[in-house]
């Protein structure tokens, strides 16, 4: 992709210069501006909170494993899953990948010295954390007992708890969200390396590009929406309240208007890192780059006007439900183009099953199976049986945890060589990815049936019939907290004892791994030049030729 | 119960319309389930590094066509499964005219059924087999949600609004009732039962329960409780319009619209009485929101839809 002159009159030490010997103190950590380094500080912080999510998970999965309410009183329960789509939908899947992958590797594949900000980088995970303690004070002092969704009149007049700390906490984490998300646009707008165009760019980034421009736009609302439920329990005033002519449903419209692209936040940068582990261990061109690239803008725009699906029984209009319905199904068509040109990149390929492929060939998998589930809740009639069951429980842990997560954690194995310099042991990581996905589906296909057969979500206890069904999702539950633990365990391991990887482990292409690894504090000994596009893992005339052809003039040459 | 069920109960005319589109995206799911995984694990297998199958030059056809193919394939797929369940929708819109009307009101953590008869219910819900049955619903204090597994029925119920649900009985026995919308901590005991008679059961039934006035006359005694017959009485000391045939017909507003006034249009009347004022009379009558309650909001329009047919011969 570019050649990187090393500097000839760098010192040649044992170890090159890193970012992470650029300084030992916890001074030189809090006070940071290195990119590298503020995505660490967002990686402990999301760690911490994806077990705090995670605790409550298991939480409810023990009391369901029984039909009776016998673990947790009826609060409790409520409490735990409140707490646990909070934390997990906020404090860790909407920042997940773009504030530590994205944060780390987008100046780095753009050929970058920093991101375009990089004080507002920093000042967004303080931001971050401050959320985090409200949220910490929140759980502290009882929880709430409000559903994730905060549904009024029930979270403005009748829920008890620490209502307006939940609120206050997720509305000051949209402020880290927004700050990362216009770092991201002005870093891809201006930070690029001459030659970088714009159809040059890895997947990756115009993942990166399309959530932040998501973010951007749908976060506002949701702040709005908060502070009206903060506005109407806190002082008063009758906003949603129908004894005042206020409408509960306009809070339903305000919030899904943000929730519903907040599932694509947590999708979109999903595909970047599938595309970038698909080539590599693929050794082939994507198929179909335009497309993927269209694909993914087409999901941020149209994924802002399906939001009323989320409706359909909520006493909408049944016309309002028709259009909704319509433009849920349209929305499906670009995420069948990315499987599809994800399955055809294999195509005369010359595969390897290193771990990070293993994690994403389970993604393909799980978003195949929760995309689909997609059209039956975008059919009015279908989703008016399932809407408020487990099966809408099942379809969205396949898209966010099975999707998100998977990709997550295949993005962590892939770059972990260039995030620490070190190996993590292969063996491990492959039993691991393969665990996942088979727990994950263990854990959440019995959740489909269930909420076929009619078992309704956020129910502290169930009729008997529906107990097998829990059983066997909690039986899977168990198999699947293994899964996570285990990379957890072996990645810190390798911290210490790991070997040491190289520059370039994977012989892939992409400018973050023309440096070295772990990277200098400013990236790169000498300004990249770009003159190719991503991916050329093979001659062109073997590949995929979808795009133009590349124009005779080529920008940013070598001179 | 013998062995563990796989497939709801069908119990409703609905219920086997909307398990028709279930099995066909059921069907459509899996064949592109196995198209994905087979060819993803074909070309896994075949292509995997150091195998000898060929990797020339890609044939001219896996270009910029088979990109266009499958996307046109995807939305003409997308367009059919959203028409089909589209027109499947739209044909159960409308409940048919000479529904049985029953009323239900949600509160924290129960649900409260009135008969047409008088007759009234916790938790449970009698219905007549065959006979369509429209359900008008309302909520006292958070939103709950009407969910019948066995009749693909759910709704949700609203304070401060009137929702609706319709469906007609295809199979006598008794189905699973429950809150599907999260209302707060006892939100999964919010449950009871929806027994499904036959016709002469049913009118057993209904006679059996404890002898009483109908929905319409106690809606006539809380008219005149509440106070609204000092004032909507022909002659009376305040000029306000008359309700007697008012049901059902179109009425002029002060501001030049004309709204049909259905039952949404009576509650909201008697709760927002400023919002829509008929023509030529004076915005004088005080909300009765907080005053009356659910219940009696429920019997007094009962009340006033009954003067529609004792004003029309």
């Amino acid at each position: 992709m570019s050649e990187v002159a090393f500097d000839p009159t760098a010192p040649h030490g044992v170890h090159p210069p890193s970012y992470l010997t650029a300084g030992h103190t916890l001074r030189s950590w809090l006070t940071t501006t290195d990119h590298k380094r503020i995505a660490i500080l967002y990686m402990l912080a999301l760690t911490l909170f994806f077990f705090i999510g995670g605790i409550a998970a298991a939480l409810i999965r023990l009391e369901l494993f029984t039909p009776a309410g016998d673990l947790l009183t009826a609060e409790g329960y409520n409490r735990a899953f409140t707490l646990h789509g909070v934390i997990m939908v906020w404090f860790f899947l909407v920042p997940s990948i773009p504030v530590t992958l994205g944060n780390f590797l987008v100046p780095l594949m753009i050929g970058a010295e920093d991101m375009a900000f990089p004080r507002l980088n920093l000042l967004s995970w303080y931001i971050f954390m401050a959320a985090g303690l409200l949220a910490a004070f929140t759980i502290l002092a009882g929880g709430v007992e409000t559903g994730w969704t905060f549904y009024t009149p029930l979270a403005t007049a009748f829920a008890n708890g620490n209502v307006l700390a939940a609120a206050g906490a997720v509305f000051v984490a949209g402020f880290s969200s927004i700050a990362t998300g216009v770092n991201l646009i002005a870093t891809i707008h201006t930070q690029r390396a001459p030659g970088m165009t714009w159809f040059r760019l890895p997947l990756f980034v115009w993942g990166m590009y399309t959530v932040s421009i998501v973010i951007v736009l749908a976060t506002p609302v949701l702040a709005m929406a908060l502070l009206l439920i903060m506005a109407e329990r806190g002082l008063g005033l009758p906003i949603f309240d129908p004894a005042h002519g206020g409408d509960p449903l306009l809070f339903q419209h305000l919030f899904w208007f943000y929730s519903h692209p907040a599932v694509y936040i947590m999708i979109l940068p999903s595909f970047g890192v599938i595309s970038e582990l698909v080539t590599c261990f693929a050794r082939r061109r994507i198929f179909g780059y335009e497309f993927m690239v269209y694909a993914m803008a087409w999901i941020s725009i149209v994924g802002f006007l399906v939001w009323g699906h989320h409706m359909f029984v909520s006493g909408m209009s049944s016309y309002a439900s028709l259009v909704f319905s319509f433009l849920s199904f349209v929305v499906a068509v670009p995420s069948a183009i990315k499987v599809f040109n994800w399955t055809f990149t294999f195509y005369r390929g010359e595969i390897g099953f290193a771990a990070p492929m293993l994690y994403a060939i389970g993604f393909i998998g799980l978003f195949t199976v929760g995309g689909l589930t997609g059209l039956f809740l975008a059919s009015v009639p279908v989703d008016v049986h399932v809407t408020d069951t487990y099966f809408v429980v099942a379809h969205f842990h396949y898209i966010m945890v099975g999707g998100a997560v998977s990709a997550f954690y295949g993005g962590l194995h892939f770059w972990w060589p260039k995030i620490t310099g070190r190996l993590y042991p292969e063996a491990w990581a492959r039993f691991a990815a393969v665990l996942m996905f088979f727990g994950f589906a263990f854990t959440f296909t019995p959740m489909f049936l269930m909420g076929f057969l009619g078992m309704p979500r956020r129910y502290y206890s169930y009729p008997a019939e529906f107990q097998i069904w829990h059983v066997l999702a909690s039986a899977g539950a168990l198999l699947l907290a293994f899964a996570y633990l285990l990379p957890m365990a072996y990645l810190a391991w390798s911290l210490r004892w790991g070997r040491r990887a190289g520059d370039n482990p994977w012989q892939a292409t992409g400018l973050e791994w023309s440096t070295t690894s772990p990277p200098p504090p400013h990236n790169f000994a000498t300004m990249p030049r770009v003159a190719e596009g991503p991916y050329l893992y093979h001659p062109a005339e073997t590949g995929p030729q979808h795009g133009q052809p590349e124009p005779e003039q080529k920008q940013g040459d070598h001179p | 119960m013998g062995g563990v069920a796989l497939w709801p109960a069908q119990a409703s005319a609905e219920a086997p319309r909307v398990d028709a589109i279930f099995s066909l995206l059921l069907v459509v799911s899996a064949v592109i389930i196995l198209l994905v995984a087979g060819l993803l694990l074909g070309f896994a297998i075949r292509y995997r590094r150091g195998s000898k199958a060929p990797r020339g030059r890609l044939p001219a056809i896996l270009s910029r066509d088979i990109e266009i193919g499958w996307t046109s394939a995807t939305a003409f797929l997308a367009l059919f499964l959203f028409w089909w369940a589209g027109a499947a929708q739209l044909a159960a819109v409308q409940p048919p005219p000479q529904a049985l009307e029953i009323r239900v009101i949600g509160r924290q953590w129960m649900w409260e059924v009135r008969h047409p008869s008088g007759a009234r219910e916790l938790d449970e819900l009698h219905v007549p087999l065959g006979e369509p049955v429209r359900l008008v619903m309302s909520a006292e204090d958070v939103i709950h949600s009407f969910f019948v597994p066995a009749f693909r029925l759910k709704q949700d119920v609203v304070p401060g609004r009137l929702t609706e649900a319709w469906f007609t009985a295809t199979q006598p026995g008794e189905y699973h009732l429950f809150c599907a919308e999260f209302c707060g901590t006892e939100h999964s005991a919010m449950r009871g039962r929806v027994v499904v008679l036959p016709p002469e059961d049913y009118a057993r039934w209904s006679h059996a329960q404890p002898e009483g006035d109908n929905l319409a006359q106690q809606g006539a005694k809380a008219f005149v409780a509440l106070g609204c017959a000092g004032c909507h009485v022909a002659g009376g000391p305040v000029h306000a319009p008359g309700l007697a045939g008012l049901y059902g017909r179109q009425v002029a507003l002060a501001d030049g619209r004309r709204v049909m006034a259905d039952e949404a249009y009576l509650r909201d009347s008697i709760l927002l009485p400023r919002q829509d004022v008929v023509a030529g009379y004076d915005p004088v009558m005080p909300s009765f929101a907080g005053v009356a309650s659910e219940a009696e909001l429920q019997r007094v329009v009962a009340y006033l839809m009954s003067l529609r047919e004792a004003a029309t011969p």
